[in-house]
């Protein structure tokens, strides 16, 4: 890894907008994904995850939603500097998106076919026949049998794991370098979410695609993920390689959504939880915004924002409690260095 | 179905002694379909199509399956929310099953529900105190409104909410404090049994992890029962003491939970079991059983063994022949033509 950035992500910053109040919803996020990487945004709903993905593809609910600050370089390019025009030719083509809700996502009054061929044609120049059968072709790659009587099918038709594979055949069908997938088997079975997760592995080895997948399941992170990225509150609080993050947690959030996940090969009785809730962004605390539900807090929690430290090679983390002085055991041997 | 399990289990009773607080014996709900102008009857989806199973006092019986395999049907047929086509339940040894409505007073008191959505399963026009004092008055547990109030507010801190939000409308609170909400709500009537639809699925993980740890506080101070309907197999396997597989309307395996995911007989349970994400990235897993094809329709479920389109190890017999719920080991029921 590391020989190719496909994007990277500079203190973007987005926020809502009312006549009374700014809202930050994603707080300076850096980070960069490699290509052939997966690379995980975690975190519970309110942690700003979503509206990361939605700000790389500039679909932030407008007018009330705005992207203030930084910058989103894919391919040598500043995304947030390029017109509207410019930015369709990306979305669906080099960058393309899976979203939570198969249901939804897909227009009911046009066929998987009509709706394939569409985008097809808008990036590529194909006739309307070469789309067809590429269509087809997409279709049975994300394992469809009957692939060419699926074309001809309305999405009411199909069932969830259906629809999602078919929204996975439409985000690939232009072989896009980084695929941004939004929780994409929240709403689905296990066995269909089997399935979906296999499909992906695949992709990110056959085609060496980047993938962005945004979850709440550890579960689902453990099995694609290479690298991850742990939000709240809008901030980026932890990032490092899946094994640390599994290993060795840094962060007490992190620590607590492992601890508050069930096993299969568990025999604990109680799960550990972390107490109280997600803070909506009007009211997050004045410190660390995790201060309100952190067992470690400490006076300097409630006064100052934590900064995001590169704790160990790849591994960084926003906590005093990994802060050079700050540190609760004291026992930090390595300078850590500020990341920016 | 012919034999019941109840029937088969008897000799096994030294598991577990403290006796049965409800069976359900071939329950049966079929939904009509209605077409055409008339709105003939043109076929039924047959959501629960012959269950047998059990619930022990005190013990936690999770029901899983896949969206679809008429669990969440199960639960509210139970608690007579519908109408049950065809089988027996049984509540504290007594037959509810043909109760009519004003019978079933005494009941609704003693098994109660607590739902997936806790967003549309209070109504947002009323206060958490009258969703709380509403059951208190209606069953008369409390002579004055003002008792009825404190042991509302009682409830509402047992569950870990600030007695002073009985003011407040749900549309004030999270997720996780509409579930608790939920939960205090089921409680107030004391009751002896709570069926939880999916009651933790809608809930980001910190928040679940809270909300089953209450569930279990409760069941210890309470001395309830549950019957845990859930889809995620790692919280079932958390939660329950003994748990039964539902496929396509139908009874796949019931076991303990050590039993069921330590062996599972039946290859649904297998393949479910396989399905669920790894719990760390080095985890090794068995080999995954990846299931081809849906879920066929309920309207028009498979002869045979239902499993039997998706099913590894189908065999012709299994086309044709139903197979029966089994005792294959001491407390290990399966409906399988392998064992």
């Amino acid at each position: 890894m590391g020989q190719e950035t496909v994007i990277e992500l500079k203190d973007v910053t987005t926020s809502f907008f009312s006549r009374k109040q700014e809202l930050t919803v994603v707080d300076r996020v850096s980070f960069s994904v490699e290509k052939g990487e997966t690379v995980a945004i975690v975190g519970e709903s309110g942690s700003g995850k979503s509206m990361t993905s939605l700000s790389i593809m500039q679909l932030v609910p407008a007018p009330n939603g705005k992207i203030t600050n930084g910058e989103i370089i894919f391919n040598g390019e500043d995304l947030l500097k390029k017109s509207k025009k410019d930015m369709h030719k990306v979305r669906g083509n080099d960058i393309s998106m899976i979203f939570q809700e198969p249901m939804s996502s897909l227009n009911p009054v046009y066929t998987i076919g009509e709706q394939l061929r569409e985008q097809l044609m808008y990036h590529q120049p194909l006739s309307k026949r070469e789309a067809h059968e590429k269509g087809i072709e997409m279709l049975e790659i994300v394992g469809f049998a009957r692939a060419r009587e699926m074309m001809r099918e309305y999405p009411h038709r199909l069932s969830g794991g259906m629809r999602q594979r078919v929204m996975i055949a439409m985000a690939l069908s232009n072989n896009p370098k980084l695929l941004i997938a939004d929780e994409p088997t929240t709403a689905l079975d296990v066995t269909v979410q089997a399935q979906i997760l296999d499909l992906m592995r695949g992709l990110s080895k056959d085609y060496d695609s980047s993938i962005i997948l945004i979850t709440h399941d550890l579960g689902v992170v453990a099995e694609l993920a290479q690298r991850v990225v742990v939000m709240y509150g809008g901030q980026v609080v932890e990032e490092a390689k899946i094994d640390e993050i599994f290993d060795k947690p840094l962060h007490p959030y992190t620590e607590g959504l492992l601890n508050s996940m069930p096993k299969l090969n568990d025999e604990q009785t109680r799960l550990q939880s972390i107490p109280g809730s997600v803070p909506t962004p009007d009211n997050f605390p004045k410190g660390c915004r995790f201060v309100t539900r952190c067992p470690y807090a400490m006076q300097v929690c409630t006064e100052e924002q934590p900064t995001l430290l590169e704790k160990e090679t790849g591994h960084k983390v926003r906590c005093f409690l990994h802060e050079e002085g700050v540190g609760k055991d004291g026992n930090i041997d390595r300078r850590s260095k500020q990341t920016q | 179905m012919g034999t019941s399990i109840v029937a088969q289990n008897k000799p096994n009773e030294k598991i577990q002694h403290s006796e049965k607080i409800l069976e359900v014996k071939n329950l049966k709900k079929y939904f009509p379909i209605k077409a055409g102008v008339l709105q003939r009857t043109k076929g039924h989806i047959k959501a629960v199509d012959g269950i047998d199973f059990f619930i022990r006092k005190g013990e936690t019986f999770g029901l899983v399956g896949e969206s679809g395999c008429g669990k969440s049907t199960a639960g509210r047929t139970i608690t007579r929310l519908y109408e049950p086509t065809e089988g027996e339940i049984f509540f504290e040894g007594e037959n509810i099953t043909s109760k009519k409505e004003r019978h079933l007073f005494n009941l609704r008191r003693n098994m109660q529900m607590v739902f997936q959505d806790p967003y549309s399963s209070l109504n947002p026009r009323k206060t958490v105190g009258t969703t709380l004092i509403e059951p208190l008055k209606v069953h008369r547990m409390y002579k004055t409104h003002k008792e009825c109030r404190e042991y509302a507010q009682s409830i509402l801190e047992r569950v870990g909410l600030n007695p002073s939000f009985i003011n407040r409308y749900p549309h004030e609170f999270s997720g996780g404090q509409r579930q608790r909400i939920g939960i205090a709500r089921s409680l107030v009537l004391n009751p002896k049994l709570i069926v939880g639809d999916e009651p933790v699925s809608a809930l980001d993980v910190s928040i679940q992890s809270q909300v089953l740890n209450l569930l279990n506080d409760l069941q210890d101070e309470f001395d309830l029962t549950y019957l845990f309907i859930a889809h995620d197999l790692s919280v079932v396997k958390h939660f329950s003491d003994r748990i039964g597989v539902m496929y396509l309307g139908n009874m796949s395996e019931v076991a303990n939970k050590k039993d069921l995911y330590d062996e599972p007989l039946h290859p649904y349970t297998q393949a479910l079991l396989s399905a669920v994400p790894r719990s760390h990235p080095r985890e090794v897993k068995k080999e995954r059983i990846l299931l081809k094809g849906d879920i066929p329709s309920p309207a028009n479920p498979p002869t045979g063994c239902v499993f039997h389109t998706r099913c590894p190890f189908v065999m012709d017999h299994c086309k044709e022949v139903t197979p029966e719920m089994k005792e294959v080991r001491p407390n290990h029921f399966v409906a399988c033509h392998l064992h």
